[in-house]
């Protein structure tokens, strides 16, 4: 390889175009790919992290998530406009009168990558797949709506034949649930109950064993509108428009290649030269310089998740619910939000986001002045005679701020002594499961947009609960609310529990996510979606714009 | 400066106090190097006793103000919560040269102790302690102080609360993790020091005077101390000015990893981190504490420097 | 000089043996595991996930067969480079070469360990070499300037200019040449590891920090030959300076410099996390460092042992290479 280092100025395009030539034509960066074939659509995506896997039965993140919805497709897609469903695999479906039985049509015209159609039968083997035993998926129980799939999951149920998972024919498919799930079809679109292609699985390997070759470029078989042409670890990850998807005469884009950056700070100066045409974030210091230069690169859409503090109920003082009121009420959510998150995140006076078709329960009123009168009929006026709380973080630049700030705040406006623990992911993921703080930062973001979710979380003895908070009373109206045929009503007992947290205040809710993108003008139909889904067949590139019209502020 | 004979052994060992005075006035007439060290010192002493004085405290926030350029008020500027910047420096500055010098003292103690052992034992004991020093040179030193640092957390946390049940360190927030930045480092620091030592003893020891001193019936106590010690001090020295500086960029990088002190305490390391995340937008918060750090760290690379030129010492770090 | 090498090779067993043990119980003594989740994973999850990576079976069993897996149970080095057909990346096969399992990865499933390093290690060699040369083209220069202009502004000039490496972190110069060489010059790209340009800032970056080192040890080596008498006979000969310096000096001067190119090196490689990071480089010191973060045992095992093994490695050539240079040496 030659290294043509330059030491005079050469402008840049023509190295951006010799280099393009010379190099590696079809890799690497926009203005270079544009360069070479001026007709072809290539999107930069920054996406975070490595992928774990592109097997979408057995990965859990984010990062993947946006991955897999470009190489597979699920009985439901996204809906074009960001909000709600369109079909995917399935053409249509009906449900049955008691909401338990729910009937999939599949389209004729569905294929897998390699030409393949896509059945009913294919649903099914993958549904077993993941919930066989050996394989230890971890996002199995996404099924366990269905019957007999927890028991089969866990061994005690051996004949897959006997669970609610049946194909009539190629072409239908057929679930039987445990109860109603009025939000189903949401769920649906996990990656969990993606369809993957099993013969590909099996030439690999046995279709029960993680980790076999069968997603690798070149070996993978999706049903997406992508399919994966190169997988450079900690690189990029190259997909292509797939000929045999169903709908492929609508995907806009030749070319998707996602960087895996994990420093933001890196990742905004890669989408500052033209390297990416999306970020994944953006460094909290810079949305203020963005709003205010080049506000048409700054995207910030609302997103399904609540930022909250855990109290642990199981030791004192927090076991008295008026000193977890006084310390929910005593801080500034608002300064917080300006200050330090910047990207016009709501302050969360409630647990529950807000979100189409449901109103949040009772918010916490009361400010400063009813936070210290609490706290002195607690016995602890000015805080005195409080021991010290603790504060635990996972370390991270944005958690350490806020926990300053909320450290601060306690101190000076209840006089209570807070010190700061941070540790790293892996460690605190272990000291929160075994309560083994007194407040410690944590986040709830919404698989689908409905609350039972949300709500789900402060179950007693729930595996996210993680507060020692037990409500016989809560859990049972939670599980009351599925089974009403009307939403309305639904939604009302969801109103009634986000209410019970607000007074029982297991946990303090501080703000509601944002997520915080940067986004190239070229790119067309990236719209707001509140789970963070994307419909990568919609999104669409314009042809270039003069390169210097992406550089951003200098 | 160098002597025309490189290991020429002090002629006058009979007055140990000549060679220093010599040295003395070689490094006085590096003019970089002294300036150097009033530097360090002086840098030192506003540390240790200026931030009581700035009515600020490392931990002020004033979120309305945010992050703002020096001013009258706040002469380096403030950061994005408010907080002086210069009294973050300052105290941040107590905690970089408290881990840079204590790490590097651990280094010594066990690194001179270990060296000299073994240099004045010889023989089995030596071979075998020698042996110990270059399996753990096959370690590799980054990441086992990354490791320690990740395992060291919850022992780490155990002995910040405990010591922090005592009235005169109960305000010092994440001691714990100090102690711990000195543990980890001074434990990776050591080996060089006890091969150097070890290097110095085994020549001292085959000296004249030494053997002199042997026959004249002297005991080991007082040959140590009285005629091999004072010779190792040159070499120690500049070695150990030579490591603060390394120790301290070995701390900036910790905390670039998340590894470094606890929120909110500072030290130069979580304090450049943080600004050069920032740089565009804030640039004072990279300026003023990498500015001090870089001018520290030149400092003491440079004192050093003349201190080996002027106690003549060779390859005394690498 | 062969009894020395081999003598040398079997004292790394036991060093080996002791890091691979080292690493192995502290990973597991450490809160966290690989399979401590976020969202909370049910108690027969995790049985299953234990079971399927081994974890189930008791921890004395478990190092037993972690320390066959990790025995070299054959001797073909050859065969490390032997199977090239795999991935655009070049390869480095140390189960072909070697027998050396270092096992599946906790948290890429469809990764081996012996494969990720064969995929990464090759660009953390090649940031590696090319922040040596940058060190040494900068660091001898400032070196040779020093010593011929000893104790002058020259001198004071050069050595003070050669410290900027060790006086500034990686982590501030690097995002500072990006800002100014990147995006307010556009020579090169602001991250990515693709074209020969990429090369040019990360390689400046972590050579920078070395130049210091390499320019001090020029100047000492420099000092001491150029004191020699073969240098006064030279000088009273006649030979202008250059000559002197170019023909006699700077071999004896890079002696020093020699000697420290094997802990360099392996310094370099280990220590360059912050750069790939920065950089976007898909190296072995970014891979290592979220390992351990992830408590992916293997993964950090595995990466442990390679970094101790080229240590090790280094070392010894490094005194090959020194005795051949230096007659005057002997193997002990």
């Amino acid at each position: 390889m030659r290294a043509p280092i330059q030491s005079s100025p050469v402008p840049f395009s023509y190295l951006a175009l010799a280099l393009a030539i010379l190099l590696f034509p079809g890799c690497g960066k926009t203005g270079q790919a544009t360069a070479s074939s001026p007709a072809k659509k290539i999107l930069n995506v920054g996406n975070g992290a490595e992928p774990q896997d592109l097997d979408p039965q057995v990965t859990t993140g984010v990062t993947e998530h946006h991955l897999l919805m470009a190489l597979f497709e699920g009985l439901v897609a996204e809906h074009p406009s960001g909000e709600g469903i369109a079909p995917g695999v399935a053409e249509s479906w009906e449900t049955s009168a008691d909401q338990l039985t729910w009937t999939f049509h599949l389209r004729a015209k569905a294929r897998w990558s390699n030409g393949d159609p896509v059945t009913a039968h294919d649903f099914i083997r993958s549904y077993q797949r993941i919930l066989t035993p050996v394989f230890a998926a971890e996002y199995s129980y996404q099924l366990y709506v269905v019957e007999g799939a927890e028991a089969f999951n866990k061994g005690t149920l051996t004949d897959f034949a006997k669970t609610g998972f049946s194909a009539l024919d190629d072409h239908t498919l057929v679930l039987h649930l445990v109860q109603p799930v009025p939000y189903l079809l949401y769920a649906l679109r996990h990656t969990s109950w993606f369809p993957v292609h099993l013969p590909t699985i099996e030439k690999f390997g046995p279709p029960d064993r993680k980790g076999s070759a069968w997603t690798r470029a070149g070996n993978l078989v999706g049903n997406g509108p992508f399919i994966l042409t190169k997988w450079l670890p900690n690189q990029a990850i190259t997909v292509e428009r797939s000929p045999t998807y169903w709908n492929a005469a609508e995907v806009k884009l030749d070319t998707i290649i996602f960087h895996p950056v994990e420093d933001n700070n890196t990742e905004e100066r890669m989408f500052r030269s033209g390297q990416l045409d999306v970020t994944e974030t953006i460094p909290t210091d810079k949305i203020d310089a963005y709003r205010r230069e080049r506000p048409e690169l700054l995207r910030l859409d609302p997103f399904y998740g609540t930022y909250y503090y855990n109290l642990n109920l199981t030791r004192p003082p927090l076991d008295d619910v008026r000193v977890r009121r006084a310390l929910a009420l005593a801080l500034d959510r608002e300064a917080i939000v300006k200050t330090i998150l910047r990207a016009g995140q709501e302050p969360a006076y409630h647990f529950t986001p807000p979100y189409a078709g449901y109103t949040p329960g009772e918010k916490l009123t009361g400010g400063l002045a009813e936070a210290r009168r609490l706290l002195a009929e607690a016995g602890y006026p000015e805080g005195k005679g409080m021991r010290r709380l603790e504060i635990l973080y996972n370390t991270s630049e944005a958690h350490k701020a806020v926990a300053e700030a909320v450290q601060q705040m306690w101190r000076t406006g209840l006089g209570v002594e807070v010190a700061l623990r941070n540790e790293e992911w892996k460690v605190y993921l272990d000291s929160k499961d075994n309560l083994a703080y007194d407040v410690c930062r944590a986040g709830w973001i919404g698989d689908f947009p409905d609350p039972h979710g949300f709500l789900e979380v402060f179950m007693t003895g729930g595996g996210n609960n993680d507060t020692g908070y037990a409500n016989p009373g809560y859990d049972r109206l939670l599980k009351s609310a599925l089974g009403l045929p009307d939403q309305s009503a639904r939604m009302d007992i969801y109103r009634q529990l986000d209410t019970m947290l607000t007074r029982d205040v297991p946990e303090i809710p501080l703000y509601f996510y944002k997520r915080v993108h940067l986004i190239s003008p070229r790119v067309k139909n990236w719209v707001p979606n509140i789970i963070d889904n994307r419909g990568w067949q919609y999104i669409d590139l314009d042809p270039v714009i003069a390169s210097g019209d992406l550089k951003g502020k200098d | 400066m160098k002597a025309t004979a490189p290991t020429a052994p002090p002629a006058a060992a009979e007055r140990p106090t000549s060679p220093g005075r010599d040295a003395w006035l070689r490094l006085r007439r590096n003019r970089l190097a002294v300036a150097s060290g009033v530097f360090v010192v002086l840098l030192g002493v506003i540390c240790v006793l200026a931030p009581p004085f700035l009515g600020h405290g490392y931990a002020d926030q004033d979120l309305s103000l945010g992050a703002t350029p020096p001013a009258a008020t706040h002469w380096f500027g403030t950061d994005e919560l408010g907080r002086d910047l210069l009294a973050r420096l300052l105290y941040g500055g107590r905690i970089s040269l408290m881990v840079g010098f204590v790490a590097s003292l651990v280094a010594l103690i066990i690194g001179v102790t270990y060296g000299a052992v073994a240099g004045y034992a010889g023989g089995k004991l030596d071979a075998f302690l020698m042996r110990v020093v270059d399996i753990l040179y096959a370690l590799p030193f980054t990441i086992f102080v990354i490791l320690m640092m990740v395992f060291l957390k919850q022992p780490m946390d155990q002995l910040d609360t405990w010591l922090r049940q005592f009235d005169f360190l109960k305000n010092l927030q994440g001691i714990g993790k100090i102690v711990g930045l000195f543990a980890a480092i001074g434990a990776v620091e050591w080996l060089t020091m006890a091969r150097i030592v070890r290097g110095q003893v085994l020549t001292v020891k085959k000296m004249e005077y030494i053997e002199a001193a042997r026959t004249l019936g002297f005991g080991h106590t007082r040959i140590i101390f009285k005629h091999i010690v004072p010779n190792l001090l040159g070499p120690v020295i500049v070695f150990t000015t030579l490591t603060i500086p390394s120790v301290m960029m070995l701390e900036s990088f910790l905390s670039f990893l998340g590894l470094g002190v606890d929120a909110p305490l500072s030290s130069w390391g979580t304090l450049i981190k943080d600004g050069a995340d920032k740089m565009e937008n804030f640039p004072w918060l990279l300026v003023f504490p990498g500015g001090v750090f870089a001018a520290t760290l030149l400092a003491l690379n440079l004192l050093g420097d003349g201190l080996r030129d002027a106690l003549d010492v060779r390859a005394a770090k690498d | 000089m062969l009894r020395f090498i081999l003598r040398r090779l079997l004292e790394t067993i036991p060093v080996l043996l002791i890091i691979a043990s080292a690493t192995f119980f502290m990973l597991r003594l450490v809160p966290g595991g690989p399979f401590t989740a976020e969202k909370a994973v049910s108690k027969e999850i995790l049985r299953n996930l234990q079971a399927h990576y081994g974890l189930d079976k008791p921890l004395p069993a478990q190092y037993a067969a972690y320390l066959w897996d990790i025995t070299p149970k054959r001797f073909a080095p050859w065969r490390l480079f032997a199977d090239t057909d795999r991935n655009e990346s070049p390869d480095f096969d140390l189960k072909a070469a070697f027998g050396i399992n270092l096992g599946p990865s906790f948290k890429y499933p469809n990764r081996t360990v012996n494969e990720i390093i064969a995929d990464k290690l090759p660009h953390s060699l090649e940031l590696g070499l090319w922040a040596l040369a940058v060190a040494l083209a900068l660091g001898m220069p400032l070196g040779v300037l020093a010593a011929m202009r000893k104790n002058t502004a020259a001198d004071y000039t050069a050595s003070t200019l050669a410290m900027v490496g060790i006086c500034v972190p990686t982590f501030v110069m690097g995002p500072l040449l990006v800002l100014f060489f990147a995006l307010h010059l556009h020579w090169f790209n602001a991250s990515g590891w693709y074209f020969a340009s990429d090369r040019v800032l990360p390689a400046a970056t972590l050579g920078l920090v070395y130049a210091a080192y390499v320019a001090r040890l020029t100047r000492g080596g420099m000092l001491e030959v150029l004191n020699q008498d073969y240098i006064r006979t030279a000088r009273a000969k006649g030979a202008s300076e250059t000559r002197i310096v170019l023909r006699h000096a700077l071999r004896g001067g890079l002696l020093p410099v020699i000697t420290f190119l094997g802990p360099a090196i392996a310094g370099i490689i280990s220590g360059s996390f912050v750069i790939e990071t920065i950089f976007q480089i898909p190296g072995l010191g970014r891979e290592f460092v979220t390992s351990a973060f992830n408590r992916d045992y293997t993964l950090v095992s595995g990466t442990v042992l390679l970094y101790a093994g080229l240590i090790v490695a280094l070392n010894l050539a490094v005194d090959v290479v020194q005795v051949w240079l230096n007659p005057r040496l002997k193997f002990e």
